[in-house]
């Protein structure tokens, strides 16, 4: 009797102690400190979303919890129980399992083998194919996916819903506790998230504790009982979803003081004809895009990651083209099949990845500035030191007007700071007299001073009646910078705002709850 | 009628779980086009004459057999350059060490094996624990084995004893030549280990994704380090058979036979990519084949030796570039 009572006060007692629980979690990388004091609860059978924008540390600390990093300072309690991880494996031994964005499965071998990869079921190294494929089709019966996917199916033959089918079920096979989503739905259709939030239902009544990182708040009070909303590092509320409006979620996101000069706003009197004018253009990606682009002005496109930002700028500048729709450039229409083209009609495009697509980083300064007059000028043309035969000072006229800071341009441009990397791929598109600028993140990993100095060149831009399209996933830099403000979601154009627009109100239309066109398509 | 269609599905669907490599639909069409040519242009003999198949076979087992484990190492997304020298090691190596004597092959055997599980050990310690990328660590390796063959036999060396021949020669049931059994059998056991063991599927995560791998628990040297200890001592079985056939090694019946380039393309033209974590050996056997063939029509049709080059880096090329446009294809 006396014994049966303990169990129930032993089991009473381990519904109430949290299956993981951090505490004064502390992270630093060279120049930021990533996570800041934090501790949170997971409780079993209760489906945790953790907020934040770009940079808040969310995947910091989840990739502390799965072991794949190591804490400055703080502990980790797993069922009350103090735990280090060293490995990755460690934890998912444990009972910790995590589904990153990208998937981490072999898209050329079988479900089953996906599933029990490293724990095939065998005898003498001889792995049991019958039985791995039946515990297979268990795991996947569990998840209720049986008739979904068949554990021979080869990986690279699923949908990317189902490919995330089969990371859960590997993670139920691990006898997970607490399984961890980084961003699951970000690549899932609408009815797509309502299969996931099935599951998550039924993996929620077995007791599994199911933390969701997520920026799309939308999903998130579709899913979540809980909300964490983390900002730069430190912890902001842990807040119970029916006590609050997606508003307050996303007022506790940015809520924050602007602490950086931008330069003042475009004057009306400044802005001139439409340059760029797109009319219902789209591709795989994009759907139903229409933008005007003038003199003058700087145009800011926010929306999250895989809202189609640096695919809108990809499409403008012929790297992956629209399929449908029109584009007129300088009042002519035209249509942007490659790169090449883009730049002879004079445009210019600063890309998001400054290393793999910005700078060639073995190349002396000099040759990164002439890259593009040297593609559009005659390949048979003489090689000149400083510039080409119509302007033999190119170079160094250049460097001054863009302020790079170094003591040769023969210097290879791998050596410079970030900042004056992206002051040669500027002066490289000013080289080729572009007209029309596309900016894609302009000042990711930027020190502050040189972030200042390239916000008060895109400035400098535009007063010299040159067109700016900037794309940015910092939401203070769109609304310091932008005299117009296009938002975009799931592939489209969700609405555009004025300048001087807050923050909110972006947010709220980016992530699918505002914007006309927005929640049309949600519905659908 | 209905009895016919339940058996021709039956058929397709066992045709489809066995997963034939499509690689094969070009070897036989190869052989089709080599065949007419024959029979239009020569004696016509690739159809007619069986002893010219069993002989394509043949003229395949030394390329086979080493290029079973070149596949090993390619699936795991490395390569290893070093195998024509090896096979010339061996070859030489074992010649010498046997002298003509019966009594000395146990143990001529024994040491060329000793010699390529430590040329293995090495490439993939390198590989794996230095960090030098595969292409440039089994380079080294083979300039090393040349350096130090050429230095020390200049040329034909030592000879085996008539019985040790058997393994090149001899026939069972005075029909099948062994050299064909042996290279079924390497063939069936690399498959087996490819799909069967633990190891093989281990392979394939080390190639497919390393990362993902690691993060399974995997420990991604051991197994990459085990591949190409498979993969050298293929090369000393190849090197064996040859010189089983020759009687006598030299220093450049590797080099000679193109055996590290060849085994690469024949693993490729088969559907191995060379990216790693996909393919497997019995594609590897068709390339294997295809070659052979190649060879064979091109003999029969008295093609000049230089243009059967070109005609060969073409077909290698060709055949490369239909996977990756199909590839793109289902990608779009």
């Amino acid at each position: 009797m006396a014994e049966g009572r303990e169990d129930t006060a032993k089991k009473r007692n381990q519904q109430e102690t949290p299956v993981l629980e951090v505490q004064n979690i502390t992270k630093h990388f060279p120049g930021v400190l990533a996570l800041d004091d934090v501790s949170l609860q997971f409780m079993p059978g209760e489906v945790h979303a953790v907020v934040g924008e770009n940079g808040a540390g969310k995947s910091t600390l989840m990739k502390i919890m799965s072991g794949a990093y190591i804490p400055d300072a703080g502990k980790i309690f797993l069922d009350g129980e103090h735990v280090t991880f060293a490995h990755p494996v460690e934890a998912q031994q444990k009972g910790i399992s995590i589904i990153y964005q990208e998937f981490n499965l072999l898209p050329e071998r079988s479900v089953a083998h996906n599933i029990f990869l490293g724990r095939e079921p065998s005898r003498l190294g001889m792995i049991d194919i019958r039985r791995m494929n039946e515990q297979a089709s268990s795991v996947l019966k569990e998840l209720g996916m049986e008739k979904l996917i068949s554990p021979s199916a080869v990986v690279s033959s699923l949908s990317v819903a189902e490919q995330q089918l089969v990371e859960i079920a590997k993670a139920i096979s691990l006898n997970a506790k607490v399984l961890i989503m980084d961003e699951p739905t970000a690549a899932l259709t609408y009815t797509e998230v309502q299969l996931l939030d099935d599951l998550i239902k039924r993996l929620k009544n077995r007791g599994m504790a199911i933390v969701f990182i997520s920026h799309r708040l939308l999903e998130v009070f579709q899913i979540a009982e809980k909300i964490t909303v983390l900002k730069d590092g430190r912890l902001v509320k842990t807040v119970m979803k029916k006590d609050v409006a997606p508003a307050d979620v996303v007022f506790l996101m940015v809520g924050r003081t602007l602490d950086h000069y931008f330069p003042p706003l475009g004057k009306p009197e400044e802005f001139g004809e439409v340059v760029l004018r797109v009319r219902d253009a789209g591709n795989h990606f994009l759907k139903g895009i229409s933008l005007e682009l003038r003199k003058g002005e700087v145009l800011g496109v926010a929306g999250l990651q895989g809202s189609g930002r640096t695919e809108l700028a990809q499409a403008l500048f012929g790297v992956t083209p629209f399929r449908t729709g029109t584009m007129d450039l300088h009042s002519k229409a035209i249509a942007i099949g490659k790169p090449n083209k883009a730049i002879k009609n004079k445009m210019g495009f600063v890309t998001e990845d400054r290393k793999s697509e910005g700078i060639a980083p073995r190349q002396p300064i000099r040759d990164n500035i002439l890259l593009t007059v040297r593609a559009i000028e005659s390949i048979f043309g003489p090689i000149q030191k400083d510039g080409i035969k119509r302007a033999p000072k190119l170079v160094p006229m250049l460097g001054e007007q863009v302020d790079i800071r170094t003591d040769s341009f023969d210097r290879e441009a791998q050596y410079l700071s970030g900042g004056n990397q992206q002051k040669v791929v500027l002066a490289k598109w000013l080289a080729s007299e572009a007209d029309v600028f596309i900016f894609d993140e302009p000042t990711r990993g930027i020190d502050v001073e040189s972030k200042a100095s390239i916000h008060d060149m895109i400035r400098d831009l535009t007063r010299k009646g040159i067109a700016v399209l900037m794309i940015s996933s910092e939401l203070p830099e769109v609304v310091g910078m932008s005299d117009r403000i296009l938002v975009m979601w799931d592939g489209r154009i969700a609405g555009e705002l004025p300048a001087k627009s807050s923050e909110q109100d972006i947010m709220l239309m980016a992530t699918g709850h505002k914007g006309s066109k927005g929640e049309k398509s949600a519905a659908a | 009628m209905s009895a016919t269609t339940v058996s021709y599905s039956r058929f397709l669907r066992t045709a489809r779980s066995i997963r034939i490599p499509p690689v094969y639909i070009f070897l036989v069409v190869i052989f089709v086009i080599g065949g007419v040519l024959d029979q239009l242009f020569a004696d016509g003999q690739i159809f007619t004459n069986p002893n010219i198949l069993l002989n394509i076979i043949v003229r395949s087992v030394a390329l086979g057999i080493v290029a079973v484990g070149q596949t090993l190492v390619i699936v795991g997304a490395s390569i290893d350059l070093s195998v024509a020298y090896l096979i010339s090691v061996t070859a030489v190596m074992s010649s010498y060490i046997m002298q003509g004597e019966p009594a000395n092959v146990p143990k001529a055997i024994f040491i060329v094996f000793a010699i390529g599980a430590v040329v293995g050990l090495v490439n993939g310690l390198v590989i794996t624990k230095l960090h030098v990328n595969s292409f440039i660590a089994t380079l080294g390796m083979s300039l090393i084995l040349s350096g130090l063959i050429n230095a020390t036999f200049s040329n034909y060396t030592g000879s085996v004893p008539k019985s040790f021949q058997y393994f090149g020669y001899a026939k069972l049931f005075s029909m099948i030549p062994v050299a064909i059994i042996v290279l079924i059998v390497v063939v069936i056991a690399g498959w087996l280990l490819l799909t069967r063991t633990k190891f093989g599927s281990h392979l394939y995560g080390v190639g497919g994704n390393a990362e993902v791998a690691r993060l399974s628990g995997l420990r991604t040297d051991r197994i990459l380090i085990g591949a190409h200890v498979l993969c050298s001592l293929t090369a000393v079985l190849t090197g064996l058979f040859l010189v089983s056939r020759l009687q006598s090694g030299a220093p450049w019946v590797g080099p000679d036979g193109i055996y590290d380039l060849e085994s690469i393309a024949t693993t490729v033209v088969g559907g191995t990519a060379l990216a790693g974590g996909k393919g497997g050996v019995w594609g590897t056997l068709a390339g294997v084949l295809i070659f052979g063939v190649l060879d064979t029509v091109f003999n029969q049709l008295g093609v000049n030796p230089y243009l059967k080059m070109i005609l060969r880096g073409a077909i290698v090329v060709l055949a490369v570039a239909s996977y990756t446009y199909r590839s793109k294809k289902e990608a779009a």
